[in-house]
């Protein structure tokens, strides 16, 4: 597309007339299970075979949950949380709850006990389903705090022989009631599917509450199932006969968007890996047409395909050295609009079968169509790194509070500085103190009991991001940062310490980067390098080290990660250069609130929690002291005293 | 790499299996094993010495005791290793003290060893698929053509150790080398390739030496469960006592070859003779 007819296009692309679809989750079901009948819907691999459950069967298992539940007594507007690996049977009772009209929630399968307890008596949970015992145990460990709880529904028994609780009862036997109900009363399903609306509250999902407690959306059939189609205007190509693997978090809205509704609207094929552990060859092993992934899949597979070429011969080396040359500059080329000459684009071809292609078929990426980067945003670096390799990858923008999506990078204008545009029946604008707003039929309905935020978020219809950001003149929305997380320096200048974190990460040594530097007079991060990457690079040299702790520490250690601040630096305007650093001792991990559970910073925290270290990083100390108290699991603590350096970067 | 891993968690088992609940409050009579009065000798050495004892229908019996009390050998007496001078092990009311260890092997007798006896260049699949070896008909020649009869057979084999492989959690090391996989794992294989054969009766030698603190909780939830639900009786030795203490219904303990008591473990853990051998106040080494 020219640069003309990228400012021509429309601001609001019109959202795609009602073609009598169903308007409810419920009904599409039924629909699909006529339309498509005995066509795979899930694909679960079980004792090393991958099975298929086709729509028909999806809706036998989905009626018999609904009918199961409803005997149990659920009804409509009570809050069911499930929690566990994905698996069908998730689906099927959330279509199943849905269908009695009551309101699924899924939450992150890795939250402590205390996070979880919180979250189920503010919702005022009614029925829990736990995927199996691991979970089973968390939730009957603090049963009696939990008093809205009335049942306990538990996927596989395995390893629970002797659980008696009264409030528990097994997948199995609920789908045995539902079916005995169905026979009993066999017009009962058709009554609730008929009760449903399409603006009854489908599910409740966490936002990634990077500042605050976890909030619950409202999101309704309406919100969900708009957002599926307009979505589909700007990304035609998704359909039947596509293959997705579902991975990621169940209480992650992108997998809400993707495994549950586009499923529903697009009737492509949604495959669950065998266990969390063989999620990436399982996903090979599908090899998906698109996917839909947070930041941290992208830079974890850049840094697993970066220490595989470290490992690899000189001579393998170099060419991927060379090749990935080629791919970066027929990328930037493409970014900036400018034709790529014959010349570039031979050679990467020719690079594309010897080099990107055996890459990309290595982790799973070979026949993908599109990735889309969701949640937190990906470094610039890293979309050259994939485009460069062939990989269409593209940025999806968006908040839980709109379903997820509202915009999306379109084909050939791929600029990875922007968040793309928005998608159909979609407006983004930029209010008077520069924070973007969205405006379209997938805004929520509010936050569950939480009138305050509600009313902070939604003003006459907008929604309200927290994110600061602008428009570009082809219309493209690009974000600086969350209004909340812009970094004032003492002399007022301001800065987004995501784009310099980002930059920092790149590297396949830093796993994590926080910059500080608020109110201060310069910037300086605080680091986590990445275990994995320089544990190996401290192997090579000969450098031994007996934990994370000792080897953040090494002085080679620090060597190498002020070089890499310094190569920072030099791409960095002046203003923005990063003056100190101090390598953590430890990882930032979302057990200690340090990171939500989709991995992104929570800078409030941190900011608390290591005031002491970084008010020596500011007053030009050179080591610091921290005082760690480790809680065990039997309850004994004990002190840790690790030292941190701090260093200068100057240059 | 781990990136496509969303969070911890283990694998969980087929929907809807029917669990098998063993009513532990019969009486526990019909013996499944009886050993009686072993006496075992190398060259002058007396290294069982008059060691009686009877393993009960899903139970789940401890041997303990000092280094060199002899309580490997009694296991390899009793699956065929070593043949006693005197005395008489019952394998379900049948006389077995002559009979070759594969012989013992097709009765039901299934071991987990020690010093793990895997083949390190074969994959964990194929390791546990040998422990279906006995089971097998099918002549080499059929299984080379692979059609009818061969191919439902090793099918049906495939499936086995598949629950077997979902048992143990080890999906993720499926078609590894069992050579390049760390020693708790290749425990894990080890007790799978015992448990291939379908056992009446399993041997546990040190399932959980050498393993992490995470690992042996692992083994310990297996070796329960197998008690539990499947009602698999069990000879464990073991050296981690608190393991032992809670895992085994019954314990045996053992000294110079010889049995210094036999009780539950409550009892034992409090034995004066039991206490002795282990302190070593009279002995030296």
């Amino acid at each position: 597309m020219t640069a003309q007819a990228v400012l021509d296009r429309p601001r609001i692309i019109a959202a795609p007339a009602a073609v009598d679809l169903p308007d409810t989750f419920p009904r599409r079901l039924i629909q699909n299970a006529d339309r498509f009948g005995d066509r795979v819907a899930f694909r679960e691999k079980e004792y090393g075979i991958w099975r298929q459950i086709t729509w028909k069967q999806y809706l036998a298992h989905a009626r018999a949950c609904a009918l199961g539940l409803h005997a149990l007594g659920l009804r409509r507007g009570d809050v069911i949380m499930i929690i566990g690996d994905n698996r069908p049977e998730q689906f099927y009772l959330a279509m199943g709850s849905q269908t009695v009209g009551a309101i699924s929630c899924g939450m992150y399968q890795d939250s402590l006990a205390e996070q979880l307890a919180e979250l189920i008596t503010f919702a005022g949970t009614r029925f829990i389903f736990c995927e199996d015992q691991e979970q089973a145990d968390k939730i009957l460990d603090m049963e009696e705090r939990l008093s809205t709880v009335e049942r306990i529904i538990v996927e596989d028994w395995r390893g629970m022989w002797q659980y008696r609780h009264p409030k528990l009862i097994s997948f199995a036997d609920l789908e045995a009631l539902g079916r005995q109900t169905d026979g009993r009363e066999p017009g009962l399903f058709a009554d609730l599917v008929a009760e449903g609306r399409p603006d009854d509250v489908a599910i409740l999902c966490q936002t990634s509450g990077t500042t605050a407690m976890p909030k619950l959306a409202m999101l309704s059939h309406r919100n969900m199932l708009s957002q599926g189609e307009n979505f589909h205007v700007v990304e035609p190509h998704i359909g039947p006969g596509d293959e997705f693997v579902s991975y990621l978090p169940f209480a992650w809205i992108g997998e809400q968007m993707f495994s549950f509704t586009l499923h529903q609207s697009f009737g492509f094929t949604v495959n669950f890996p065998e266990a969390p552990e063989t999620a990436q060859r399982d996903f090979r092993e599908i090899g998906p047409h698109f996917t839909f992934a947070p930041a941290r899949i992208y830079e974890g597979l850049h840094s697993a395909v970066t220490v595989r070429v470290l490992d690899a011969g000189p001579l393998r080396r170099r060419l991927y050295d060379r090749a990935m040359r080629v791919g970066m500059e027929a990328v930037e080329l493409e970014a900036e609009g400018k034709p790529v000459p014959a010349w570039l684009r031979l050679r990467r071809f020719i690079y594309y079968w010897a080099v990107y292609r055996p890459i990309l078929d290595k982790i799973g990426l070979v026949r993908m169509r599109v990735a889309w980067n969701g949640g937190a945003s990906l470094g610039p670096d890293y979309h050259k790194f994939f485009r460069a390799m062939g990989l269409n990858l593209k940025q999806i923008y968006g908040q839980t509070e709109i379903a997820g999506i509202s915009c999306v990078h379109r084909d050939g204008q791929v600029r990875f500085w922007t968040m793309g545009a928005p998608i159909a029946g979609t407006e983004v604008d930029i209010s008077r103190d520069g924070e973007i707003i969205e405006r379209s039929p997938s805004v929520f309905l509010g936050y569950h009991r939480n009138a305050d935020a509600t009313a902070k978020s939604l003003r006459d219809g907008w929604l309200y991001s927290g994110d600061y950001g602008t428009l570009d003149p082809t219309g493209d929305v690009i974000l600086f940062d969350r209004v909340g997380d812009m970094i004032r320096m003492a002399d007022g200048t301001s800065a987004a310490p995501r784009v310099i974190e980002d930059m920092l990460k790149f590297t396949p040594y830093i796993q994590e980067a926080c910059v500080i530097g608020d109110g201060r007079p310069f910037l300086a991060t605080i680091l986590n390098i990445d275990l994995r990457t320089v544990g190996k690079w401290a192997e090579d040299r000969g450098i031994s080290y007996t934990s994370y702790t000792h080897l953040s520490q090494k002085p080679e250690v620090l060597d190498l990660l002020r070089a890499l601040v310094l190569e920072t630096n030099g791409r960095l305007k002046p203003e923005w250069k990063i003056k100190r650093f101090v390598s953590l001792y430890k990882e930032f991990h979302p057990d200690d609130d340090e990171l939500t559970r989709t991995r992104k910073l929570r800078r409030g925290h941190i900011n608390e929690r290591y005031r002491g270290l970084i008010e020596a990083v500011f007053d030009g100390a050179d080591h610091f002291e921290a005082t760690v108290t480790i809680r065990y699991e039997d309850g004994r603590t004990a002190e840790m005293h690790p030292v941190m350096h701090i260093l200068d970067v100057t240059g | 790499m781990t990136v496509l891993q969303p969070g911890g968690g283990r694998k969980r088992a087929t929907p809807g299996r029917i669990v098998i609940r063993v009513e532990r409050s019969l009486p526990l009579i019909d013996a499944v094993l009886t050993v009686e009065r072993l006496v075992l000798r190398f060259a002058g050495i007396t290294a069982i010495d008059g060691f009686s004892c009877t393993l009960r229908t899903g139970e789940l019996l401890g041997i303990i005791g000092p280094n060199g009390a002899g309580k490997t050998s009694v296991l390899n007496c009793i699956n065929g290793f070593y043949h006693p001078q005197e005395g008489r092990i019952l394998f379900a009311g049948r006389d077995i003290t002559r009979l070759p260890p594969h012989a013992r092997a097709r009765l039901g007798i299934a071991r987990a060893f020690q010093n793990i006896a895997l083949y390190p260049g074969m994959t964990v699949l194929n390791n546990i698929m040998s422990g279906r070896i006995i089971h097998m008909r099918c002549g080499v020649l059929a299984g080379g053509i692979y059609w009818g009869r061969a191919e439902r057979e090793v099918l049906s084999h495939r499936a086995r150790v598949e629950e077997i492989i979902d048992f143990l959690e080890m999906e993720e090391y499926r078609n590894h080398r069992v050579g390049d996989l760390p020693y708790g794992v290749q425990k894990k294989v080890e007790l799978g390739r015992a448990l291939a054969m379908e056992p009446r009766l399993l041997l546990l030698d040190e399932p959980m030496a050498g393993m992490s603190a995470d690992e042996k909780t692992d083994m310990a939830r297996f070796v329960l469960e197998l008690r539990e639900v499947r009602g698999l009786p069990m000879i464990l030795i073991e050296h981690d006592m608190s393991v032992v203490m809670d895992l085994c219904d019954r314990l045996v303990a053992m000294d110079y070859g010889k049995k210094i008591a036999e009780g539950p473990p409550g009892e034992i853990q409090r034995d004066a003779g039991v206490i002795k051998a282990y302190l070593g106040e009279e002995h030296t080494a």
